[in-house]
């Protein structure tokens, strides 16, 4: 941490990249300075489109074709590396400046072994005897600590988990002994268990190395687990700069108080549910969901995955339940087949008296009224091709409403989730990301639903855009008096916005109760880890214990 | 639209392509106005050679027929046939590709066979025998276009309706109680039409190609001049008269190119994304 005295391994002087003309602004990197000092994790956080991702492309060249650096330097042991040529810069890459990236799937080759690509590192700067690498590649896999690495060196990509070939994608980065990593949002597409291990994982090599590394992301709460000091940028510009704890303990820069303010907290409030003795609105039964793929022309044997097992729920008016878990712990599978997106294999799921599970046809149609989804991703769930007030008519439109009343009605629903009625006229594409989302829970309302069900419908958005429609949510929740179901692998929104939370792991729930109990005494095991897991709660706990004594 | 007609104007060839069939399509409307006479009718001796006399710049052919006038009412029959059996060809194909796309499972299995058997089958010598069974005349012709050039369609929309059919927004239509129908009618086609709009401007091509061959075997429509037509009476004759089958097939490969460039074009200007490298 005390790094302030060494001179910087890497300095970025006014750097400035144009976008291509037509760009919603002029510069995707404008006028940036930084310095990267050995020994340092240096953070540079900022939304979707804030350019962070683009400065580190421009060090290891590799800026798309039609943006280029137009001014300024990247000063790296005396050279500018934008004027560097291919060949020397070739030479740098993998041996001085190592890159991981944000998907560890697209990022190996599905068809090599893991040692292969790591051998390849070696092979691509002449380093070492064939032999030689691919010992060491088992040596570096043991060092990210991947368990059995000799066996590990023999797979394919696809046969190790997300985790894994993020860890794979670490060791090929240090198999060199870079003095720079640049990390590009490593994390953001692993569950939240699995972004601690990784997190862990880079500082303890870091400190091991003496690396410096520069690690992008738009988490506020990786930030606080892992930054030496920190960069915020906005609109391709730096707004603030400062140590870890200057930054997100006393941001200076309006912008990043915004940010910070932005983040869920994670203590639950305390809000008594359970419907205060009313009967649940719904309840589900045993419901149990198996996928069987037909095994292949070779292997034979078909797979067979319980996305469902057995569950049990009840939700009552007025009600927000979360549905937490990770990746592939059946949650979307849950909430489809609540909606009869998918047919459940067994169970029931009672709606007002009748088991939409068995429904067929035309009673399906018309039962699916009083339950809609709000979707995840705000570029696929809205037609391209169709306007705004379609979109939105559509639904009470099919169920026989007049033309010109459904028009009217998705006026008045624009005008209820915050967007001008204007946007009748206009397509899907002329608005932003939360826009979008907006005119999604437009459309879900449009039918007059008593139950929302809301599948990751914020993780899309930057954290900004997301406190607002979370805002929303609650908002109309209490006006419309909705029952919610809220879908989500995010504990930090799910503590924020739900009175209830399930926890759900392989297919089973193994946990329900009020939001407080299980943030506060988790029962079971996996439920805790869960919670431990979530990035920069031990920096907001201090921090509430702190308030605490003061206050 | 102004957007779509930049990127269309980028591909320099599209627009030259553009301009070539433009030409043809003025000439075919226009053919009635500048040959008032049958093309069928005998104007001058036979087999006078091209730039002879100035009346018939292209010279005559076997009976003393003009040239120029045959291929005039030719682009006619070509342009005719090229775009009703495309059109019918997409009435078929679309329908059949969708409902296999969205329904899935048993009518996928169906409508898939079905269009293999089609495909299974060699085009040209399908499009002969149903020709030669019905009598050959402008409609038979155009059904057997229709017939055998159909399954590429089916099977562009059934893979493009797969992929779309698990987009959020086709979902939430079905939860807002839209019947299957609409959906694919209103949520689905729209969005695949910029790849049969591309397909469909390669398929009117490929309709003149076979047209012209069907003419050339004399299982043409007897009552109309074509290129094809032009082509097959004159190739016994070739060594003498090389203009009676040179300029026929100089018009065939100038709009089958035209229409070629106009297909990349459409492409580039539909599939921007794809179009332009980078971004």
């Amino acid at each position: 941490m005390s790094t302030a005295m060494t001179e910087p391994l890497l300095t970025i002087e006014n750097l400035r990249i144009a976008l291509p003309e037509g760009a919603d602004r002029p510069y995707a990197v404008d006028d940036v300075s930084l310095e990267l000092r050995a020994g340092e994790i240096l953070c540079i956080v900022g939304e979707s489109g804030s350019g962070k991702s683009m400065a580190a492309n421009a060090m290891m060249g590799l800026l798309p074709d039609l943006v280029r650096p137009v001014a300024g330097r990247i000063l790296y042991d005396g050279a500018d590396l934008l004027l560097l040529p291919e060949t020397d810069l070739r030479d740098l890459r993998g041996r001085k400046l190592a890159m991981i990236f944000q998907e560890p799937m697209s990022a190996l080759n599905p068809l090599m072994r893991v040692e292969d690509q790591i051998a390849e590192v070696f092979e691509a700067h002449g380093r070492l005897a064939p032999r030689a690498r691919t010992a060491r590649a088992v040596a570096l896999l043991d060092e990210v600590g991947i368990p059995e690495p000799e066996k590990a060196a023999r797979a394919y990509p696809f046969q190790l988990s997300g985790g894994q070939r993020q860890r794979v994608m670490i060791a090929m980065a240090l198999a060199l002994e870079p003095e720079i990593l640049i990390a590009d949002e490593p994390t953001t597409a692993l569950d939240v268990t699995t972004q601690a291990q990784i997190l862990e994982l880079i500082r303890v090599l870091q400190a091991k190395r003496g690396m410096a590394v520069m690690f992008i992301t738009h988490d506020f709460g990786v930030v606080a687990e892992i930054a030496d000091r920190v960069a915020v940028m906005q609109e391709g510009r730096i707004v603030e700069t400062g140590t870890a704890e200057a930054v997100l303990d006393n941001p200076q820069h309006d912008y990043t108080r915004k940010l910070i303010a932005a983040i869920p907290k994670l203590a639950a409030g305390a809000k008594a549910s359970n419907g205060n003795g009313k009967p649940p609105i719904l309840q589900v039964i045993g419901l149990c969901k198996t996928f069987r793929s037909k095994g292949g022309l070779f292997s034979g044997r078909s797979r067979v995955v319980d996305a469902v097992r057995n569950v049990d729920l009840e939700l009552f008016e007025g009600e927000t339940l979360g549905i937490v878990g990770e990746s592939g712990s059946g949650k979307s599978s849950l909430g489809r087949c609540l909606v009869r997106l998918m047919a459940p294999d067994r169970g029931a799921v009672l709606l007002g008296g009748d088991d939409m599970a068995g429904l067929a046809g035309e009673t399906l149609r018309k039962a699916r009224k009083a339950i809609q989804m709000i979707f995840q991703d705000p570029y696929a769930s809205l037609n391209p091709r169709a306007r705004v007030g379609r979109i939105i008519a559509e639904g009470p439109m099919a169920h026989g409403m007049p033309r010109n009343e459904a028009y009217e009605r998705a006026g008045t629903l624009l005008d209820l989730v915050g967007l001008d009625a204007s946007a009748i006229d206009r397509f899907p594409h002329e608005f932003s990301g939360g826009q979008r989302q907006r005119i999604g829970i437009a459309r879900a309302l449009a039918l007059e639903p008593r139950i929302l069900i809301a599948d990751e419908a914020v993780s899309a958005l930057d954290v900004s855009i997301q406190a607002q429609v979370l805002d929303l949510l609650a908002d109309l929740k209490k006006r419309l008096d909705l029952a919610l179901i809220f879908i989500t692998h995010d504990l930090r929104v799910a503590a924020q916005i739900c009175d209830r939370i399930a926890v759900m792991q392989g297919g089973e729930i193994v946990e329900t109760g009020s939001a407080r109990a299980i943030f506060e005494s988790p029962q079971n095991a996996y439920t805790r880890t869960l919670i431990e897991a979530i990035p920069g709660r031990e920096k907001e706990l201090a921090a509430a214990a702190a308030g605490q004594t003061l206050g | 639209m102004a957007d779509f007609w930049n990127r269309f104007k980028r591909n320099r060839g599209a627009v030259i392509g553009l301009v070539l069939l433009a030409l043809v399509i003025a000439i075919a409307i226009l053919a009635p106005l500048l040959f008032p006479q049958s093309p069928w009718r005998m104007v001058q001796r036979p087999f006078l050679p091209p730039f002879a006399m100035e009346a018939f710049p292209l010279g005559t052919d076997t009976l003393g027929r003009n040239v120029l006038s045959g291929l005039a009412y030719g682009a006619q029959v070509s342009l005719l046939v090229g775009l009703v059996s495309t059109v019918a060809a997409l009435l078929i194909g679309i329908p059949i590709g969708a409902m296999a796309g969205y329904f899935g499972g048993v009518a996928d299995d169906v409508l898939m066979r079905f269009t293999e058997f089609f495909q299974t089958v060699p085009s040209f010598a399908l499009a002969i025998v149903l020709v030669a069974i019905f009598e050959p005349n402008i409609k038979s012709i155009i059904g057997a276009i229709a017939i055998v050039s159909w399954p590429p369609v089916a099977r562009l929309v059934r893979g493009e309706v797969l992929s779309l059919r698990s987009r959020e927004y086709i979902e939430a239509a079905i939860l807002s109680g839209q019947t299957s129908a609409a959906i694919i009618w209103r949520q689905v086609l729209p969005n695949t039409l910029s790849p049969i709009i591309v397909l469909a401007s390669l398929m009117v091509a490929t309709a003149i190609l076979l047209e012209s061959s069907l003419s050339f075997l004399g299982l043409g429509d007897p009552n109309l001049m074509s290129w094809g037509y032009m082509i097959g009476a004159a190739r016994t004759v070739i060594r003498q008269a090389w203009w009676l089958s040179f300029f026929p097939g100089i018009a065939i490969l100038l709009t089958v190119l035209a229409l070629n460039l106009i297909g990349e074009g459409l492409n580039d200007a539909l599939n921007p994304r794809l179009a332009r490298r980078g971004k």
